[in-house]
């Protein structure tokens, strides 16, 4: 663990992340007011006045709690949409890994076919059958994350496959489902925590995208992209709505991109050298 | 020779220019020279047709009333009845029979005359059974048309109908030629003072001037004129400030309008619409069946925060379905004032004493986006949970909600003036159904007396203001912001319209 503090990517990236998940958490049981509380009088109010710390928006609402709760609902549907996309994906890597053949042909066209299809665009066709909403949102992101997964975890799989103690394990008899869960998947994990770390912060700037295209979470509830949207016409009168919240997008994504970077150098044996 | 002579003004004061090291200043006297016949004006939404007589979107007369289409009266800047089409008209002693003395020489723009056979052929499809014209209601009243000669036309009505002549100005009443009448959706024919050119769909309608224009005592001095629409805020600012169109009448950002203040080149011209900002609940479901929990959770809502919120504070707020603008008008903003505790009092009245939950299907505009949002926050405060569906604006929402009425509430700003009888309609929207106030719209109607028909709006005020078939917000001010040198764009907007007749570009 002394290492960490050898790495300044990684420190910076941990630091970041982690200041950003405290304030998500502490959002769920502490804001400075109710972040959907309007307040039409002190509306457009600066910041450090008496707007509060970062100041109110067209409605009065206080900036710092709907900034909180946004960090909570980017987070959650991140986090949410790159799970999902990182379990279905692993286990399509590993499973087309150990079957190979005319199914890796397949399963990886598929790949491409979901790659060439851009996620926004693919979550306002979601949108349009499901509705927009969160669930929407999740479903766009992880679809889009999956073949990312699938593809990490096939070629990865692939490599240990080659290995000796693979080959041997395949000489004393074990089922190509074992060998998957014991040999292969643990010499993987780390590359998919890696991956995993670099995901989140591509999710939290595709759920701001479509927060800002109105295909997140519906109001009241605060998102990042929405706030940025809205803050759009009050640019000239009240800046602080377009600049906080895309500067908690810009930090969120650079956290958690120094973290998985850290974590790589960290991890990948292959990287190590370097 | 007009050509020659600014030429050689032109380099005259070119040399000038340059003795004096300003060659910047070139440009400035070329433009002097030839006077701009050209005018952009913008708008925000796009209509689905060109045709007034069988759409209800205002987009569609915005475009072509007064512009490419004509009825037998016009409304003016005023909101008065002028005559257009009808030189002049006679009424009957007991309101039930019209004789309109036609005007002579009119012609459309493919070069048909305009006569006494057109103008029944029009009215007959307007009121005929497989009408879709969007006022058919206006048309119900005629019993027979008569056409005893080309320049002559009889109506005789079934009851005196007092608001007829104001209907036939209307974009829904416009003259149509019966043989371009099927393709006017996409390629409008009228007698106006515009030739419809081209639509690039989603960008822009062409028109160009009418040189066989009936009317010799107007000059239209604009040669062409095109409709750009820009529907993002942020665009429409840009296109004003960059000269890419030179006038937004309905401007749709109030929070950018302090932004031109002070602009040299534009002008903010604040004027009257009729737009009316209402949340239209549908009162055959339950539970805004209940006229106890419409009547809650109109007082839930603070009117002046949602005019703050959504609109910086730019606009009335309105107790019923009525502009200050209009004949009779009456401030009912009292009758259910914002009073928190009242509300909740009397939702546990009608049998919700925890609230209930519904969906909100809002149209993506600012304005009702904004005012939804505000709304849902009032209606938390009295324990009621309302989930905003943002419903695209027109189609889908035309689709659901108007078409079918397949939604529980919704928030539009209803354009057309004077149209406190859309709650007598069945079908409309609302299902508000009242037999008191379709009778009192009936008598206002049958009676010729203005100010018994003044007073007879006041109650009909009363009574929506009352059952509270919507929830009454307020009216939009109309925000003009064009070039300070674009000149003769109406200020006030008594009916919606862009009527380009007397715009010019002052030298």
């Amino acid at each position: 663990m002394a290492g960490i503090f050898r790495r300044p990517v990684l420190m910076i990236g941990l630091v970041v992340t982690l200041a950003l998940v405290g304030v998500a958490l502490l959002s769920l049981v502490w804001t400075p007011s109710l972040p959907s509380k309007m307040n039409i009088v002190q509306r457009l109010k600066p910041p450090l006045g008496l707007g509060g710390l970062l100041g109110t928006d067209q409605f009065g609402r206080d900036v710092t709690s709907m900034l909180m709760v946004g960090a909570w609902n980017s987070l959650s549907t991140s986090f949410l949409a790159v799970a999902i996309g990182a379990t279905v994906g692993s286990a399509v890597g590993v499973i087309v890994a150990m079957r190979r053949g005319w199914l890796e042909l397949i399963v990886m066209r598929g790949c491409d076919i979901i790659f060439a299809v851009p996620p926004i665009l693919s979550a306002m066709m979601l949108g349009a059958f499901l509705g927009s909403g969160r669930f929407t949102a999740i479903i766009a992101i992880a679809v889009f994350m999956v073949p990312v997964f699938a593809r990490l975890t096939l070629a990865a799989a692939k490599q240990i496959w080659a290995r000796d103690y693979v080959t041997a394990a395949i000489g004393i008899g074990r089922s190509k489902a074992k060998i998957t869960l014991v040999h292969i998947l643990p010499n993987i994990s780390n590359q998919i925590i890696v991956q995993v770390t670099i995901q989140l912060g591509l999710a939290i700037l595709t759920e701001a995208g479509l927060s800002f295209l109105g295909l997140g979470m519906p109001p009241p509830a605060p998102t990042w992209g929405r706030m940025l949207a809205d803050s759009q016409t009050f640019f000239g009168q009240a800046p602080w709505l377009a600049i906080l919240p895309g500067l908690a997008i810009a930090l969120a994504v650079l956290g958690l991109n120094m973290l998985g970077d850290g974590l790589r150098d960290m991890l990948d044996p292959k990287a190590k050298a370097g | 020779m007009q050509t020659i002579f600014s030429w050689s003004q032109v380099s005259r004061r070119g040399v000038m220019a340059l003795v004096l090291a300003a060659g910047v200043a070139f440009a400035a006297p070329y433009a002097q020279a030839a006077p701009k016949t050209a005018a952009t004006i913008g708008m925000t939404v796009e209509p689905g047709g060109l045709d007034p007589t069988i759409g209800a979107q205002v987009m569609i007369g915005q475009v072509t009333w007064q512009n490419v289409f004509e009825g037998l009266t016009t409304i003016d800047k005023a909101g008065k009845v002028q005559p257009q089409l009808a030189e002049s008209w006679d009424v009957s002693e007991d309101g039930k029979t019209y004789t309109f003395k036609l005007r002579q020489g009119v012609k459309f723009h493919n070069g048909v005359a305009f006569d006494s056979s057109v103008a029944k052929f029009t009215l007959d499809r307007a009121r005929g059974a497989d009408s879709v014209n969007p006022q058919k209601r206006y048309f119900t009243s005629i019993d027979t048309i008569e056409t005893p000669d080309a320049a002559t036309l009889v109506l005789k009505l079934k009851q005196p109908t007092g608001s007829l002549l104001y209907w036939f100005g209307w974009p829904a009443a416009v003259m149509v030629e019966p043989s371009t009448a099927a393709d006017n959706k996409t390629n409008p024919v009228g007698t106006g003072p515009f030739v419809f050119g081209s639509w690039a769909k989603g960008t822009k309608v062409d028109l160009k001037k009418n040189a066989d224009y009936w009317n010799k005592d107007v000059a239209v001095k604009l040669d062409t004129a095109s409709f750009r629409f820009i529907n993002d805020p942020q665009a429409q600012s840009a296109a004003l400030t960059a000269g890419d169109v030179d006038a937004f009448p309905e401007f749709g950002v109030p929070e950018l309008v302090a932004s031109f203040e002070g602009n040299d080149k534009l002008a903010t011209v604040i004027g009257n619409t009729e737009l009316k900002v209402v949340a239209g609940m549908n009162n055959s479901r339950k539970p805004f069946s209940d006229k106890k929990v419409r009547q809650a959770l109109m007082m839930a809502v603070d009117r002046a925060m949602v005019v703050e919120g959504a609109w910086s504070g730019l606009g009335t707020p309105i107790g019923s379905h009525y502009t200050p603008n209009d004949r009779g008008y009456k401030d009912l903003t009292g009758v259910y004032p914002y009073d928190v505790e009242k509300a909740k009092a009397l939702l546990a009245e009608a049998g919700y004493p925890d609230g209930f939950s519904f969906t909100m299907k809002a149209p993506q505009m600012a304005y009702a986006q904004r005012s939804s949002q505000i709304l849902q926050a009032l209606f938390a405060e009295i324990g009621v949970t309302m989930n905003i569906e943002t419903t695209e604006f027109p189609a889908k929402w035309v689709a659901d909600v108007l078409k079918a009425a397949d939604y529980d509430m919704t928030i539009v700003a209803h354009a057309e003036p004077m149209d406190i009888d859309i709650y007598a309609r069945d079908p409309y929207y609302f299902n508000y159904k009242n037999p008191a106030f379709n009778e009192v719209l009936a008598k206002v109607e049958a009676s010729t007396d203005a100010s018994e028909q003044d007073r007879l709006y006041g109650e009909a005020q009363t009574i929506l203001a009352n059952d509270v078939p919507s929830l009454f917000l307020f009216v939009m001010p109309k925000l003009g912001i064009w070039d300070k040198k674009l000149k003769g764009l109406w200020e006030n907007e008594p009916i919606p319209s862009n009527v380009l007749t007397e715009v010019h570009w002052e030298e």
